[in-house]
């Protein structure tokens, strides 16, 4: 269709077209990362140097931020449960909102805008400096070297972020409870553990493991296909942040209703 | 100079309504240095990528070494990108690498069983070649701009091509640094026995790099000869104002 020819079309049309080009798209990209994961050669390197900068270089943030997290769940909540009279159930309520939803979420969501927005600036960037073509010319699959690695990287490391942050997040939970209720850290623990299933902690990964994919992907994607120069790699790493925190809380409400329906029966 | 290393047919290529390649016909012979002039968005450019398979051309025929570009698959393609030099006007240098790393990238994943000791003899050999063998730790961001241009034509020597594709090789640089860029192409040529289109608006590199010069305006090659023969006696209005801007105009 020819650049008038679009013109002419009506304002809403345009938004369609627009949208359900972006979702074949994003279609066939994510379609190319699962055929290229498979085929050699494999970016190993790259893919332990990616994790190292997803992972160790997200620690301060993600052990700062669970910290907090933990801390002030416990102490929002305790009024209410006091109120009641159910203060000693501090614990076993903190390990669940923990492990089931807010370690998931905070960390996704962490990762989504540093981790996802760097992604998304780093191969925009290259992108529009033409050290992706660079690549290409050079006989070099740019798709696997920077896609793949980043991709599975986000993957692997942001489920152990994840059981990490929900470790921090009990740490904090366990000093406020400690200060205030005397509770040990054995007792915290058991009680904790109690309170916890299989299906939490399973869940929990699962969830982890689809955030994680979904932080690399878009990030990759969006950077992949930014154009218009450096105003392009800032809309591809705000983009990236935006879209990622879009689907993961998607994500987030679908994998409870599963939850939720395996749980019943 | 006789056998074509590159045979370009009817060559067109459109942007939207841009029509940018019109019809190009085209042959660079081997040990050649062929210059294509023309103004910004002349489809210069264009031409090279199409060349290395970057872009897909709408019409006619691109044979590289042989071999139709747009009708090879990813692997045959590949083949024929180690035998294309391609050195981009930014340079492209990968900054998240230091210039070891932006040299070994290429090498390491296309030439098999080469020991560490192999690939930095290859890479200082290269680096020497250039002029800049101290640069070898140093990350592009530390580097000027000439010397981003020398590493990236270093990096694309290293898997010996037979043809180089300079894309504006001395845009944005100093007449001094230019000069040194002509100087090491003609190198280039001389050590490694490449064959090379060189893309450029720079009438001062055309002269000094090229053996014959082809003018790109309006999609289609207007004068195609050596230096003299197409400025000389230019009978388009356009290449010969191409001339008098360059030289007169200063």
């Amino acid at each position: 269709m020819s650049v008038e020819e679009d013109d002419k079309k009506p304002f809403l049309s345009k938004k369609f077209d627009k949208f359900f080009t972006g979702l074949a798209n994003a279609w066939s990209f994510v379609s190319r990362f699962f055929k290229e994961v498979l085929l050699p050669p494999y970016e190993f390197k790259e893919i332990i140097h990616q994790c190292y900068r997803i992972g160790v270089e997200s620690l301060p943030l993600i052990s700062l931020t669970g910290f907090i997290v933990g801390l002030v769940f416990t102490n929002q909540s305790r009024p209410s449960l006091t109120e009641f009279g159910a203060a000693s159930w501090l614990p076993s309520l903190i390990s669940i909102a923990v492990v089931r939803a807010m370690g998931p979420l905070v960390t996704a969501l962490i990762a989504a805008g540093k981790v996802g927005s760097s992604i998304g600036a780093e191969i925009g960037s290259m992108k529009v400096t033409e050290q992706i073509d660079a690549m290409e010319v050079s006989a070099t699959n740019p798709f696997k070297f920077l896609v793949v690695s980043r991709v599975l990287a986000t993957t692997f490391m942001i489920p152990l972020l994840v059981m990490y942050t929900d470790f921090v997040a009990l740490m904090g939970s366990f000093l406020s409870v400690n200060a205030n209720e005397m509770v040990s850290m054995s007792t915290f623990f058991v009680q904790v553990f109690e309170s916890i299933t299989f299906l939490d902690i399973f869940s929990s990964v699962l969830k982890s493991i689809l955030f994680g994919f979904t932080i690399g992907i878009v990030g990759c994607y969006k950077g992949y296909n930014s154009s218009k120069g450096t105003e392009g790699v800032g809309q591809a790493a705000n983009s990236a942040v935006v879209i990622s925190m879009f689907l993961i809380f998607i994500e987030e409400l679908l994998a409870l209703q599963i939850v939720n329906a395996i749980r019943a029966l | 100079m006789e056998e074509k290393v590159v045979e370009i047919k009817g060559l067109k290529k459109s942007f939207g309504d841009l029509n940018v390649l019109q019809g190009v016909d085209l042959d660079l012979h081997k040990g050649e240095n062929l210059v294509v002039l023309g103004k910004s968005g002349s489809g210069k450019s264009v031409l090279i990528k199409i060349m290395v398979g970057l872009l897909k051309q709408d019409q006619g025929s691109m044979l590289v070494l042989g071999k139709e570009v747009s009708q090879l698959k990813t692997k045959e393609l590949n083949q024929l990108r180690l035998k294309i030099g391609f050195s981009f006007q930014n340079s492209a240098l990968y900054d998240s690498m230091t210039v070891r790393e932006n040299m070994e990238f290429p090498l390491v994943r296309n030439v098999k069983g080469l020991s560490k000791k192999e690939i930095t003899y290859k890479i200082e050999e290269l680096l020497e070649a250039v002029g800049l063998p101290q640069s070898i730790n140093q990350m592009p961001s530390e580097l000027s701009g000439g010397q981003k241009k020398r590493i990236g034509v270093a990096r694309t020597l290293i898997l010996n091509p037979e043809i180089m594709l300079y894309d504006e090789p001395t845009a944005g640089l100093d007449p001094i640094t230019c000069m040194d860029i002509n100087s090491l192409i003609h190198e280039i040529r001389e050590r490694y026995n490449t064959s090379s289109i060189v893309i450029t608006h720079d009438l001062t590199c055309a002269k000094e790099t090229g053996d014959r010069q082809a003018v790109l305006l309006d999609g289609q090659f207007k004068a195609i000869g050596t230096f003299d023969e197409v400025f000389a006696h230019a009978e388009d209005q356009r290449v010969k104002l191409f001339y008098d801007y360059n030289f007169i105009n200063i």
